[in-house]
């Protein structure tokens, strides 16, 4: 459902994605339930001339409690007990797992740019050959990669919707994680925890590219000026 | 029990008291039903400050860059402000006095049958308190800098030096009336509670109180458990911003994140605080317009101590991509869906208390029913941000600003016009205008989803919150989205625009509407048993209690509403 949004784009998208889908089926299932059972109540049970209301007195209303609050509750712990399950399983794969990574990329968020440091050709982070970007991440479809995350100031939040990731960089801390591209194309990168004045125009672009073209992107000379002692 | 209290009823002190002038009446008075009503009147006015951020927040969202009519251009940091205090007003001065402070002082004394709450002086300084909070609050606005705009949970390091936020005089002011305002609730829960626990009328056990009576205790004794960290926090807080010290700063050795925990740990909570109350309202006025015994009414008392326990334990679910330890939000996760089942339980116990009714759509009512309909919206999206590794996706969108108004707003605007309409009478002696009152539930109810519909949708395609201009994010700035945007500005302008209906009706009918007798709703709580409105002193003679509170359509009797203290 969430796809039909917002395009999926990393190995664990998906899996995000059929986590909200189970959601939806089951409290859409209870919120229809629920919302059916009330209109047709209060159809039913509509004010009619010389109709009074029933009463129940504590033995008959025992009695309903069974079907209108037992029931439902033991229902509902079922339908929890999945949802928790499901969720602690995505939770895991994207946020406690680190699986073998190909690459490593460094993060750094400020008021109100980002920071990313590649590794560059050699595949290794802190070598001559790193390349350093103003908000524009290079990455390479089918690649794993470990992220770093810092920030310089205050709290900022990396989120890709497109990676459907996430991660709140606190100043004074490296926070990893890890993503796969799947899918190849310009994508935003944005700030999802309000940072001050320039919140709001703290986008970066994403490249995901093709081995093609991320060849052709280290290969740029530009990258190396800086290098020139 | 009965002797335990009967000093609570002794003639009341005040019952004929001399002429007062009308300072004193209006500014000075120790009465619980003056208080109410400043109260209500001052969360009124903070509601129309509140709703004015809104409008202005969401014509630039609609149209930016454009000059916003009433306000002029949107900045960037005009936008921060606008929100954040948007947010605090709506929650600390506007739910908060309306629902608890206001509804709490009018009903409890009355409720349970007594002249006045146990420390009216107290009482009195608690307004005086919020009214300064709230004058705070306003002056943050005109200070050099301007407001604070760190949004209503000021994470540190953001709220806490001015080199990060630009305003070094604002968030100081915010933290101040915040936390005054939150002295101003814990000498008025300490009056709450005690009052309801010493001043009942005899006969009154604690099965006999009224729905709304216990919802404001519960939510009484849970905020003041829970604002003890908060404020100990703001404290630091405060001490960071102006001396310089380092509690949330880094290089300093401090932790930002420490402050999220004392946050939230008040701020979840909080939802509950001000949920309940309205469950409350609700509890009283489908059980009257039904005509139905409260279903099952031990089962909403203890799931509602259930949610209000489990509340506190929940707080982390805030914080999962916060950079808190990964492993430690399964825990919080597992708490959070867990809350579901007392909160569906009590939603339905309330569905089936409509099971063999006599249901009459009159306006209290159908805020009642709007209450229960949209509320369970709220309920069943929370879910979805409970569950953790969803949570990923939706935290800090859209998705989590509909969710949280699908509950605040049914908890806040819809459960504060079920209460006014449905205690009018009582207040003021006077009906409201019911055709009037129709019109302006419909659009209101209405155009509430037509704001917040789209917002679900613009979360699941990645709108992020806290966000001035969307054209700076090529994913988020298609024809598609925008024209969503525009429909929830054009749909907030639909609401807006029915509000003056609904106060012109209030003054009016204070002034000039239908004579109410004493018990206009044939309902049997005792609030309805003495005169409309009430005079000082409340009672004629103090009553004694007999029975429950919801004994509607007993088959021994004639009538279909048994008085609480009615002998027989
Ligand atoms: C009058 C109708 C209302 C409208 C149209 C409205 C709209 C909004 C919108 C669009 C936002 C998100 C702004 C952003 O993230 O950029 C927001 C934030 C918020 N609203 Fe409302 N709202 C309304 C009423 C309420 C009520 C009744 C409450 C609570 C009792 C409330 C509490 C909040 C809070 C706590 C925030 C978060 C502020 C922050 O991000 O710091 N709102 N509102
Ligand atoms: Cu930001
Ligand atoms: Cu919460």
């Amino acid at each position: 459902m969430l796809e039909h949004y917002m395009k999926q784009g990393s190995s664990y998208a998906s899996h995000i994605d059929g986590l909200v889908w189970m959601i939806f089926l089951m409290v859409g299932f209870w919120f229809l339930f629920a919302e059916g059972m009330f209109f047709w109540l209060l159809w039913r049970y509509r004010k009619k001339p010389g109709e009074k209301a029933a009463y129940f007195d504590e033995h008959a209303e025992h009695k309903i409690k069974y079907n209108w609050v037992e029931i439902p509750h033991r229902l509902i712990l079922v339908c929890d007990v999945a949802l928790i399950v499901g969720a602690i399983s995505v939770w895991t794969e994207v946020k406690i797992s680190m699986p073998q990574t190909d690459e490593t990329v460094r993060i750094t968020a400020q008021q109100w740019a980002w920071t990313f440091q590649h590794a560059g050709p050699d595949g290794e982070l802190d070598t001559m050959d790193d390349i350093t970007t103003v908000d524009e991440l290079h990455v390479q479809l089918g690649k794993t990669y470990k992220f770093e995350l810092a920030s310089k100031d205050v709290i900022h939040s990396f989120s890709v919707p497109l990676f459907r990731l996430k991660q709140d960089a606190i100043p004074g801390r490296v926070i990893t994680g890890w993503f796969k591209p799947t899918l190849a194309g310009e994508f935003d990168v944005q700030c999802t925890e309000i940072c001050g004045i320039g919140h709001g125009i703290m986008p970066a672009k994403l490249h995901v590219d093709t081995p093609e073209e991320y060849a052709a992107w280290l290969a740029n000379p530009s990258h190396y000026l800086a290098y020139h002692y | 029990m009965a002797e335990s209290h009967a000093h609570a009823h002794e003639p009341h002190g005040h019952a004929h008291h001399e002429p007062e002038g009308w300072f004193k009446h209006y500014f000075w008075s120790t009465d619980h039903k003056m208080i109410a009503k400043q109260y209500l009147l001052t969360g009124m006015l903070m509601g129309v400050v509140g709703a004015y951020f809104a409008y202005v927040f969401r014509m630039q969202l609609a149209f930016p860059g454009k000059p916003v009519p009433g306000y002029g251009m949107v900045t960037g940091a005009d936008y921060n402000a606008l929100i954040t205090n948007h947010g605090a007003v709506m929650i600390f001065w506007v739910a908060m006095p309306v629902l608890i402070a206001a509804f709490g002082n009018y009903l409890i004394p009355l409720m349970i049958g007594a002249d006045d709450m146990v420390f009216p002086r107290l009482n009195r300084l608690s307004y005086q308190i919020f009214l300064v909070s709230a004058i705070i609050l306003g002056a943050s606005f005109f200070v050099q800098g301007g407001a604070f705009g760190g949004a209503w949970t000021s994470y540190p390091p953001l709220s806490a030096k001015a080199e990060y936020n630009l305003t070094p005089l604002g968030p100081s002011l915010w933290l101040i009336a915040v936390a005054l305002e939150f002295v101003a609730f814990l000498l008025g829960g300490i009056n709450f509670v005690t009052t309801a626990m010493n001043a009942r009328a005899p006969g009154m056990k604690a099965f006999d109180i009224p729905m709304a009576v216990w919802m404001i205790v519960i939510a009484s004794i849970m905020f003041m458990a829970s604002v003890g960290p908060l404020v100990a926090g703001a404290v630091m807080l405060l001490f960071d911003q102006l001396i310089g010290t380092g509690f949330f700063d880094p290089d300093r050795g401090g932790d930002p994140v420490l402050w999220q925990h004392l946050f939230w740990f008040f701020g979840h909570p909080e939802v509950y605080v001000v949920l309940l109350p309205a469950m409350g309202f609700v509890a009283e006025i489908i059980t009257v317009f039904s005509r139905k015994k409260l279903f099952a009414y031990k089962t909403v008392l203890y799931t509602s101590i259930g949610t209000g326990v489990l509340s506190f334990f929940v707080w982390a679910h805030h914080q999962f991509i916060a950079g808190i330890d990964p492993r430690m939000a399964n825990v919080f996760s597992v708490t959070t869906v867990l809350i579901s089942i007392p909160i569906a339980e009590m939603c339905f116990v309330y569905i089936a208390t409509l099971y063999g009714g006599s249901i009459t759509f009159s306006v209290p009512m159908l805020w009642a029913l709007a209450f229960i309909g949209e509320f369970l919206v709220g309920g069943v999206t929370g879910i979805f941000l409970g569950a953790s590794g969803a949570d990923i996706y939706f935290h800090d969108t859209y998705f989590v600003v509909a969710h949280f108004h699908y509950t605040f707003f049914p908890i806040a605007i819809i459960g504060t016009f079920a209460g006014i309409t449905y205690w009018f009478p009582k207040m003021y002696g006077r009906h409201m205008n019911e055709l009037a009152n129709k019109v302006h539930f419909w659009i209101t109810t209405v155009a509430f989803n037509g704001i917040f519909i789209p917002l679900f949708i613009l979360g699941a395609s990645g709108d992020h919150r806290r966000i001035f201009d969307y054209s700076n994010f090529p994913e988020l700035a298609t024809p598609e989205m925008q024209a969503m945007r525009v429909f929830a500005t054009v749909s907030l302008l639909v609401l807006l625009a029915a509000q003056p209906i609904f106060l012109v009706n209030f003054f009016y009918s204070m002034f000039k509407g239908k004579q109410a007798g004493a018990n206009p709703w044939n309902a049997n709580t005792l609030e309805w048993q003495c005169p409309s409105p009430p005079p000082h002193g409340n009672f004629d003679v103090l009553p004694d209690v007999y029975r429950g509170p919801y004994e509607y359509s007993s088959p021994d009797r004639a009538d279909d509403f048994w008085p609480q203290n009615s002998p027989s």
